[in-house]
C-alpha cells in the first residue's frame, strides 16, 4: 500500500484523513473513560450501601482522615488539571516551549499530591487504621514498640480465629456487641488514660492482662483488637493529625470498614495517578523531541482528558470520606 | 498493490478471486512474530480463533467429565471436590474464555471491518493487546488449576468465595484481566463502526450483524468495567479482608450477586447479540431474499443492549431481594422477550418463501431458531416469581442457560464459522461432514438438555454431585447426549481440518453473499480490498448469480465486462 503520497508521519494507514484519526482517537478515549467512571461507580456504590446500612461508622471514623491535607491536595489537584489544560492549549498553539513546562509543573502536582497522599498513609499506618483485617488502632504515643506490637497482635489475632473455628475477627464483634452498653465509660476511661502520660506503659502493659476480661460467653478470650484502651470494642481514639478533633464518642462497631473503603477508594484513585504519571512523563519525553503541533497533538489531547477524569473523581472522594457531618 | 516477487503462481482447479497461492494477508509476512505481533484484524481474528477453540476443547472435556461423573448416582469418576472443580473449570472456561470473546473477538474480528470496507479497526494496537490480554487470562486460569482449582462456580458467589481454601484469586485475577481483554474489542469495534463506515454506508445500510456487534460492544464497554470492580473487591476481600462482603463486618454478600450480574446479565447478552447478528445474516443469504423487518432487527438488538442492563435483579428473586424489587425485575425481564421475539418472527418471515438452501451454516442457523426459541420461552417460566421459586437452582436453570449459551450461541458461532471459513481461509470443506456435524450436534445437545428441564421440575437442584436414584434415567440420557454433541464437535473439527488439506478452493463468494466480505477475494489481500469497495444494499442478492464454472456467485455485470 502507498503510504507516500501526502500522508503525514503520524496517520496511520488504515484512516483516510487526520480528521478521522483524531476523531476516532477521542472517541476511543471518552469510552475508555466511561469505563473507568463504571469501574469507580462500582466503588461508589458499594461506599453508598454500606454508608447507608451504617451511617455511624462514617460519622465517627471520617474524623481520622486529616481534613486539611485532603484540601490542600484537592487544591493541589485541581491546579494540575489546570496546567494540564494549558499544555493542551500549548500543543495547539504550537508554543514548543511552553507545552513541557505546562507538563513538568503537572508532574509536580501528581508529585505532589502522591506526596502527601504518602504522608497521610504513613500516618493511618502509624495508627494502625488500617483495612479491616489488619485494623488494630493505637496511639501515637509508642512509636518504637509499632512493629513488635503490630507482630504480636497479629500473631494473636490468627490464633483467635483458629481457636474460633470460623469468621476471623467474628468473635471480636460479639465481645464489641455485648460491651455497647458500657463502652461508654471504658472510653472516657481511656480517653483520660490516653491524655496523660502513662499511655505508653498501659500500651505496654495490657495486650497480655485486660483481654482475659471479657466475660462474654463466647470464645472472645484472645480478642485482640484490644489497643491500649481497656475494652476492646471502646477504644476512643484522640484525633491527632489535625489536632482538633471533634468528637471522640464511642467507637461504633465495625469501624475498621470505613478504612476498608478509604484505602480502596484512596488506593484505586492513586493507582490512576500514578499510571498517570508514567503517561505525562511519556509525552514529556516526546514533546522534548518536537512531537506535537498544531497539526497533531491527539496524546496530549487524550491524556488531558485521562488527567482531568481523575482529578474528577478525587473531587467526589474527598467530600465523601473526608468532609461528612 | 502487487509486486513481482509476492505475485505467484496459482493452484490448479482455481477460481477467480481465491488468492490461495498468491498474495493475501496469510503469507503477507513469515515467521512467529509476524503473527504474534501483528495489527491485522484478520490474523488477530485466527489467533483468537485459535486460542478460543483450544479453550473451548478444555471447557468441553470438563463438561464431559461433569456427565460421566453424573451417569450414575454416588461416586463414579472421581469425589465431590473434584467434581465442583470440574464444572466450575466447565463454566468459568465457557464463559470467560469461550463464549465472550468467541463471536465478537475471533470471528467479529475477522469480518468487521471487511463488513464495512474498512482496511482494519479503529485502533489495531489495542486489538492485539486485546488478544495477548486474553492469553493472560488464560495464563491466570491454568495457574488457579495448577495451584489446587476453585470450586465455587464460576459466579464466584461471596461468602463461599471469600472463605473457601481453594485457589480463588488466581482465576478471579484471570477474569479481571479477560475483563480488559473484552473491554478493548468493544471499545474498537464502537469506534470503527462510528468512525470507518464508508461515506455511503449509512447506519441503516449496515449488514444487521454490525449493528448486533456495535451493541455487544456497548454492553462489554458499559458493563464490564462493573465486573472489573467486583472482582477487585473480591480480591481484597480474600487478600485484605476488606469486609465489604462479610456479614459479619457488616457487609452484604447479596452485594456481591447485585455486583456480579449487573455485569453477568448483560453479558449473556454479550454472548447471544452477536450470535442472532450472524443468524441474520445465514438466514437471508440461504434463503435468496432479502432479509425481513431489517429496521425492527436492527433496532431489537439495540433495545436488547439497553433492557439486558436493567433486569439482572431476576437473578436474585431467592436471595433475600424485597418483594417489591421481585416484582419490578420479574416485569422487566419479561420485556426483554418483545425485542427477542421481533428477531425470531423477522427471521420466520424471511424463510417464508425463500429459496432455501440446506448447506451446513443454514442447518446451523435453523438449529438456531429451535433452540434459542426453546431458551427464550423457557426464560419465561424463570422471570415469572411464583415458578422461579421453584425452579431456582434446578436443573430447569441449567437447561435454559444452555439452550440459550449453547443451543443459541455456540450454534451460531458454528454456523458463522462455516459460512466464512472459506472467506477466512480459502477453501471449502466438505458439505457432508459439515451437515452430519450440525445433525449430531442437534440431536445430542437435545438429549443432553431437553430432559434436563424434566429432571429440574422434579426438583433435582444444580451443581450437586450425587442424586437419589429415581433421577438416575434422566441422567443417563443427558450424559449419552452429552457423548453424541461431542461426536458431533469432532465431527466439526474433523469437516474443518480436513478442508485445510484437501478442500476445494473456494471462490470468492461461495455463498451468493451481498455484504462487502463476499466483494473481496478468498482470503482476502493484506489491506482488504483492492481498491474501494462499493457498498450497497447488503440484503440485495440480484446482482449475483451461480456460475458453475466457478462454483461460486459472480456479479451479473462483472460477467459482462468479462
Amino acid at each position: 500500500m502507498s503510504h507516500d503520497h501526502d500522508h503525514p508521519s503520524y496517520l496511520q494507514h488504515h484512516f483516510d484523513t487526520p480528521e478521522q484519526q483524531f476523531t476516532s482517537s477521542k472517541l476511543g478515549m471518552w469510552l475508555f473513560l466511561a469505563t473507568e467512571v463504571l469501574m469507580f461507580g462500582g466503588l461508589f456504590c458499594a461506599y453508598s450501601v454500606y454508608r447507608g446500612n451504617h451511617p455511624e461508622i462514617f460519622m465517627y471514623a471520617h474524623q481520622f482522615l486529616d481534613t486539611k491535607l485532603g484540601a490542600i491536595n484537592t487544591v493541589v489537584l485541581l491546579c494540575s488539571s489546570l496546567t494540564m489544560a494549558w499544555a493542551v492549549r500549548a500543543a495547539q498553539l504550537g508554543q514548543k516551549r511552553l507545552l513541557p513546562f505546562m507538563l513538568i509543573l503537572t508532574l509536580a502536582g501528581a508529585f505532589g499530591f502522591m506526596g502527601i497522599k504518602y504522608i497521610e498513609y504513613s500516618s493511618k499506618f502509624d495508627h494502625g487504621l488500617l483495612w479491616a483485617r489488619a485494623y488494630e488502632p493505637h496511639e501515637e504515643g509508642h512509636h518504637g514498640d509499632d512493629h513488635g506490637d503490630g507482630h504480636e497482635a497479629g500473631a494473636a489475632d490468627h490464633g483467635a480465629a483458629h481457636d474460633g473455628g470460623d469468621d476471623h475477627g467474628d468473635a471480636d464483634h460479639n465481645g464489641a456487641a455485648d460491651h455497647n452498653g458500657a463502652s461508654d465509660h471504658n472510653g472516657d476511661a481511656a480517653h483520660e488514660a490516653a491524655a496523660g502520660d502513662h499511655g505508653g506503659e498501659q500500651a505496654e502493659a495490657l495486650p497480655d492482662g485486660v483481654l482475659e476480661i471479657l466475660p462474654s460467653g463466647l470464645k472472645v478470650e484472645k480478642s485482640t483488637i484490644a489497643p491500649p484502651g481497656s475494652a476492646p470494642s471502646g477504644t476512643v481514639l484522640t484525633v491527632s493529625d489535625d489536632g482538633h478533633g471533634e468528637h471522640h464518642g464511642p467507637e461504633p462497631e465495625k469501624t475498621k470498614v470505613f478504612f476498608s473503603i478509604y484505602f480502596l477508594m484512596t488506593g484505586l484513585h492513586g493507582i490512576h495517578v500514578l499510571g498517570g504519571i508514567v503517561v505525562i512523563f511519556w509525552l514529556l519525553f516526546k514533546s522534548l523531541g518536537g512531537a506535537f503541533g498544531p497539526e497533531y497533538y491527539t496524546p496530549v489531547d487524550l491524556v488531558g482528558l485521562y488527567w482531568h477524569l481523575v482529578d474528577l473523581i478525587w473531587i467526589f472522594l474527598f467530600p465523601l470520606l473526608y468532609l461528612i457531618h | 498493490m502487487s509486486t513481482p516477487e509476492t505475485k505467484r503462481g496459482g493452484l490448479p482447479h482455481q477460481p477467480p478471486g481465491n488468492t490461495l497461492g498468491k498474495e493475501n494477508y496469510l503469507n503477507a509476512s513469515r515467521g512467529f512474530l509476524s503473527w504474534a505481533l501483528t495489527l491485522d484484524h484478520k490474523r488477530i481474528g485466527l489467533m483468537y480463533l485459535v486460542s478460543i477453540l483450544t479453550a473451548f476443547l478444555g471447557g468441553g472435556l470438563a463438561a464431559l467429565y461433569v456427565r460421566t461423573e453424573l451417569i450414575a448416582p454416588g461416586q463414579t469418576l472421581g469425589d465431590a471436590d473434584m467434581y465442583n472443580q470440574a464444572f466450575t473449570l466447565h463454566g468459568a472456561i465457557m464463559v470467560f474464555l469461550f463464549i465472550i470473546p468467541g463471536i465478537p473477538a475471533a470471528l467479529g474480528n475477522f469480518v468487521l471491518p471487511l463488513l464495512l470496507g474498512a482496511k482494519d479497526v479503529a485502533f489495531p494496537r489495542l486489538n492485539l493487546a486485546s488478544y495477548w490480554l486474553w492469553v493472560c487470562g488464560a495464563i491466570f486460569a491454568v495457574i488457579s488449576l495448577a495451584t489446587g482449582g476453585v470450586d465455587t462456580g464460576w459466579t464466584f458467589y461471596t461468602p463461599y468465595s471469600s472463605s473457601t481454601t481453594t485457589s480463588v484469586i488466581p482465576i478471579v485475577t484471570g477474569v479481571f484481566i479477560l475483563g480488559f481483554s473484552s473491554i478493548f474489542t468493544g471499545l474498537n469495534f464502537i469506534v470503527t463502526t462510528h468512525k470507518l463506515r464508508p461515506k455511503n454506508m449509512g447506519w441503516f445500510n449496515m449488514p444487521l450483524v454490525m449493528w448486533a456487534l456495535y451493541s455487544t460492544a456497548i454492553i462489554q464497554v458499559l458493563a464490564t468495567p462493573v465486573l472489573a470492580i467486583t472482582l477487585l473487591l473480591l480480591i481484597a476481600e480474600r487478600a485484605m479482608g476488606i469486609g465489604i462482603f462479610d456479614p459479619a463486618l457488616g457487609g452484604d454478600a447479596v452485594l456481591f450477586q447485585h455486583f456480579f450480574w449487573f455485569y453477568s446479565h448483560p453479558a449473556v447478552y454479550i454472548m447471544i447479540l452477536p450470535a442472532m447478528g450472524i443468524i441474520s445474516e445465514l438466514i437471508a443469504v440461504f434463503s435468496r431474499k432479502h432479509i425481513f423487518g431489517y429496521t425492527f432487527i436492527a433496532y431489537s438488538s439495540v433495545a436488547i443492549a439497553i433492557f439486558g442492563f436493567i433486569v439482572w435483579g431476576h437473578h436474585m428473586f431467592t436471595s433475600g431481594q424485597s418483594d417489591l424489587l421481585n416484582m419490578i425485575f420479574a416485569a422487566l425481564t419479561f420485556s426483554v422477550s418483545i425485542p427477542s421475539a421481533i428477531k425470531i418472527w423477522n427471521w420466520l418471515a424471511t424463510l417464508y418463501k425463500g429459496s432455501i438452501s440446506w448447506d451446513t451454516p443454514m442447518l446451523y442457523a435453523l438449529s438456531f431458531i429451535i433452540l434459542f426459541t426453546i431458551g427464550g420461552l423457557t426464560g419465561l417460566f424463570l422471570g415469572m416469581l411464583a415458578v422461579d421459586v421453584f425452579l431456582h437452582d434446578t436443573y430447569f436453570v441449567v437447561a435454559h442457560f444452555h439452550y440459550v449459551m449453547f443451543g443459541g450461541t455456540v450454534i451460531a458461532f458454528l454456523g458463522g464459522l462455516f459460512y466464512w471459513w472459506p472467506k477466512m481461509t480459502g477453501r471449502m470443506y466438505s458439505e457432508t461432514s459439515g451437515r452430519l456435524s450440525a445433525a449430531l450436534i442437534f440431536i445430542g445437545f437435545n438429549l443432553t438438555f431437553f430432559i434436563q428441564f424434566i429432571l429440574g421440575s422434579q426438583g433435582m437442584p444444580r451443581r450437586y454431585f450425587d442424586y437419589l436414584p429415581r433421577y438416575e434415567f434422566y441422567h443417563q440420557v443427558s450424559t449419552i447426549g452429552a457423548y453424541i454433541t461431542a461426536l458431533g464437535f469432532m465431527v466439526a473439527a474433523y469437516s474443518l481440518a480436513m478442508s485445510l488439506v484437501r478442500g476445494k478452493l473456494a471462490p470468492a463468494n461461495p455463498w451468493g453473499g451481498n455484504s462487502l466480505e463476499w466483494h473481496t477475494t478468498s482470503p482476502p489481500p493484506l489491506h482488504n480490498f483492492e481498491g474501494e469497495p462499493r457498498s450497497d444494499d447488503p440484503y440485495d442478492y440480484g446482482d449475483w448469480k451461480w456460475d458453475d464454472s466457478v462454483e461460486g456467485f459472480v456479479r451479473k455485470d462483472a460477467e459482462a465486462t468479462a
